[in-house]
């Protein structure tokens, strides 16, 4: 029973791990990777939680969401590699021009 | 490359980033702890509605009947996700590669046991684990794997074979869609009679279609503008 939960915490773990990383990180191939380790703490939650029926087979409706979601979640990834790549021909550097922390250098 | 920018964040308000964080986690974690710990959720009616869904697997039953509208929208995305990487041009992303033996003979034996096993998982989706989308992505795979070996679509087939191809999945869920409205039936709600073959026809053209389209994303750009240009 108990195990159910340690893999919905895990997955929440991943979750926040990766959204740590999101904001830390500058370069958008590591922010793309972070997002992506977001998505698959929240498939772990969503996977974890579908088995708590009693003995019987795992709920299904989650299990479908999280198949779908995958392949959207590959999708997505594709397309924002692809807009990184444009943002590198672009501007030479695959990072946003924004730089909202420079006023902590000084 | 330079840096990644991780240095230029002082540690105080890194610190303050992890406080923060820890925050958020201790909140879920307790949000996840006081879920009760049974809650069938659906997977009741699920069960129960199984002998008229047309398939045995409730996974399946759910993706390609219950919810098929579902599906629908995630080929639309799919479809919307590879336009997006089509207008985007992809300048830097042509590179040649040559593959050396390795590669190129183990894409030769690899390739056909990849359709063949995509072809049990369509199949399977029935009564079992698998299903469209399983079999969609072992197909992307063999197309990338193909990519990688150097092999390029015929340039014959680049233009309106490969569209047809990529909007088949949405076209087919559309149309069979609103055939069954005309009867006075909802939108994608199937007769019992006809489940069975409709989510097997819906498996097939999503199968190609997820396929074709994840291949087309991993190589980028649009290959008819690729020969043109």
């Amino acid at each position: 029973m108990s195990y159910i939960f340690l893999y919905a915490l895990v997955g929440m773990g991943l979750f926040t791990l990766g959204l740590y990383a999101l904001i830390i990180h500058a370069h958008l191939l590591r922010k793309i990777l972070a997002i992506n380790i977001m998505g698959s703490g929240v498939f772990l939650v969503l996977v974890a939680l579908a088995a708590r029926t009693e003995g019987a087979a795992p709920d299904p409706v989650p299990h479908a969401m999280v198949i779908t979601g995958i392949v959207v979640a590959v999708s997505a990834t594709a397309l924002a590699l692809a807009l990184m790549l444009r943002v590198r021909s672009e501007t030479g550097r695959a990072e946003l021009d924004e730089e909202p922390l420079s006023k902590f250098d000084d | 490359m330079n840096n990644t920018g991780e240095n230029t964040i002082p540690l105080s308000l890194r610190l303050l980033l992890m406080v923060l964080l820890t925050v958020m986690a201790v909140g879920l974690a307790y949000a996840v702890l006081s879920l009760p710990a049974q809650a069938p959720g659906l997977s009741v009616y699920a069960v129960e509605n199984i002998n008229i869904s047309g398939v045995s697997n409730p996974v399946t039953a759910v993706l390609l009947n219950y919810r098929a509208y579902d599906t629908f929208l995630e080929l639309g995305v799919l479809l919307l996700a590879l336009l997006g990487v089509w207008s985007l041009g992809c300048a830097g992303c042509q590179h040649q590669s040559s593959p050396g033996p390795v590669l190129d003979s183990l894409s030769r034996l690899l390739v056909p046991i990849l359709i063949m096993v995509s072809g049990y998982l369509l199949w399977a989706g029935a009564h079992a684990p698998g299903g469209a989308f399983q079999a969609g992505s072992v197909l992307g795979a063999a197309g990338v794997l193909l990519l990688l070996a150097g092999w390029r679509i015929h340039a014959g087939l680049a233009g309106l074979p490969l569209r047809i191809a990529l909007v088949l999945g949405v076209a087919v869920f559309a149309l069979v869609g609103a055939v069954l409205i005309l009867p006075g039936g909802q939108l994608l709600a199937f007769p019992p009679a006809y489940a069975g073959g409709l989510i097997l026809l819906f498996e097939t053209v999503a199968t190609l279609s997820i396929a074709i389209s994840l291949t087309a994303l991993f190589l980028g750009a649009d290959p008819d503008e690729e020969d043109a240009s």
